[in-house]
């Protein structure tokens, strides 16, 4: 079993060339790092707030506040850690607002280490995702990751699906490297254990959907079905 | 190795900066506890999952919507001159 490789490991020099130009008031190479960036800011946005609204107003508001603070980017970090940063501080924001009942810090933390470990411990079929549709492949994904804390999905996010390195994330969080380790194994084995009840090998050796043993299969249909859910 | 210290590593071996030595002994724990391998194997199915899972793109018309927004708010700032955003 080889390792995972981190696949965001873009012209540094390249970007530092635009975000100089920036900084000397070429709009058009801000514009490039917009299209360069957009998607994994949205991305990011997206999975803190679990709101698509408000991921396009962090997109906006994150790629302004970068724009407008250009001159104090000390040049010490790569661009796209420091724009990152300001997008996770925005999208945290968006997300007290809407839920004010709940503090919501990246500083949370649970108090013991019970929770992550395996309990589900069942084989998942060869190709788990070939189970379902692209729709409700999607669904199942997005319903897992919400599940977990803000502060958890934030490092699994940046760490696993933007593809930063450990040092980076915990410069991006303001987070210690040791904090992020250990968020990111335990984010690493809730959603293990989470995606276990919908990927897990069947007992019959049919792998297809029969619907005959989980209801949050059918759940996840059901939403797919009505449109109700995260996109 | 036992099941704890296998769980404490996996993270680094997934990311592959295990020292040679603790990844043999994770390897050869993993050779013989079949619960460690299904961990080991169906996190890191769970990580590519997520990685290959285009879970949010940003839709083309959207995407040219915010950056025009973007731009033209940039300007604006521009014009109003150096403030504190």
């Amino acid at each position: 079993m080889g390792a995972i490789q981190n696949k965001l490991d873009g012209p540094v020099s390249e970007e530092l060339a635009l975000v100089r130009a920036a900084k000397a008031g070429d709009d058009s190479a801000f514009e490039e790092l917009v299209r360069r960036y957009d998607r994994n800011v949205f991305r990011i946005a997206q999975h803190i707030t679990q709101n698509r609204e408000d991921a396009e107003d962090v997109v906006q508001e994150a790629f302004l506040k970068a724009y407008g603070n250009l001159a104090k980017f000390q040049e010490q970090s790569k661009f796209y850690t420091w724009l990152v940063r300001i997008a996770v501080n925005e999208a945290l924001m968006k997300l007290r607002r809407r839920k004010p009942e709940r503090t919501v810090s990246l500083d949370e933390d649970i108090k013991t280490e019970d929770d992550s470990l395996p309990r589900e411990i069942a084989d998942w079929s060869p190709n788990p995702e070939q189970q379902y549709t692209q729709a409700e492949l999607r669904e199942i994904l997005s319903k897992t990751i919400q599940g977990l804390p803000p502060g958890f999905r934030t490092v699994f996010v940046l760490r696993d699906v933007e593809g930063l390195s450990t040092e980076e994330t915990a410069a991006a969080l303001e987070l210690s490297v040791p904090a992020v380790k250990s968020r990111l194994l335990r984010a690493r084995l809730q959603l293990r254990e989470r995606l276990t009840r919908y990927f897990q090998r069947r007992e019959n050796g049919d792998d297809k959907k029969s619907g005959s043993k989980s209801g949050d299969v059918q759940d996840v249909k059901n939403d797919v079905a009505s449109g109700d859910g995260n996109q | 190795m036992k099941c704890s210290e296998f769980l404490h590593e996996l993270t680094s071996y997934l990311d592959g900066v295990l020292d040679e030595k603790t990844k043999v002994e994770l390897e050869n724990h993993l050779s013989w506890c079949h619960n460690c391998y299904v961990v080991c194997d169906t996190t890191k199915k769970t990580i590519e999952i997520y990685r290959d899972s285009q879970l949010y793109e940003l839709p083309d018309d959207l995407r040219s919507r915010l950056r025009s927004a973007i731009m033209t708010k940039c300007q604006q700032q521009k014009k109003r001159g150096p403030q504190s955003v």
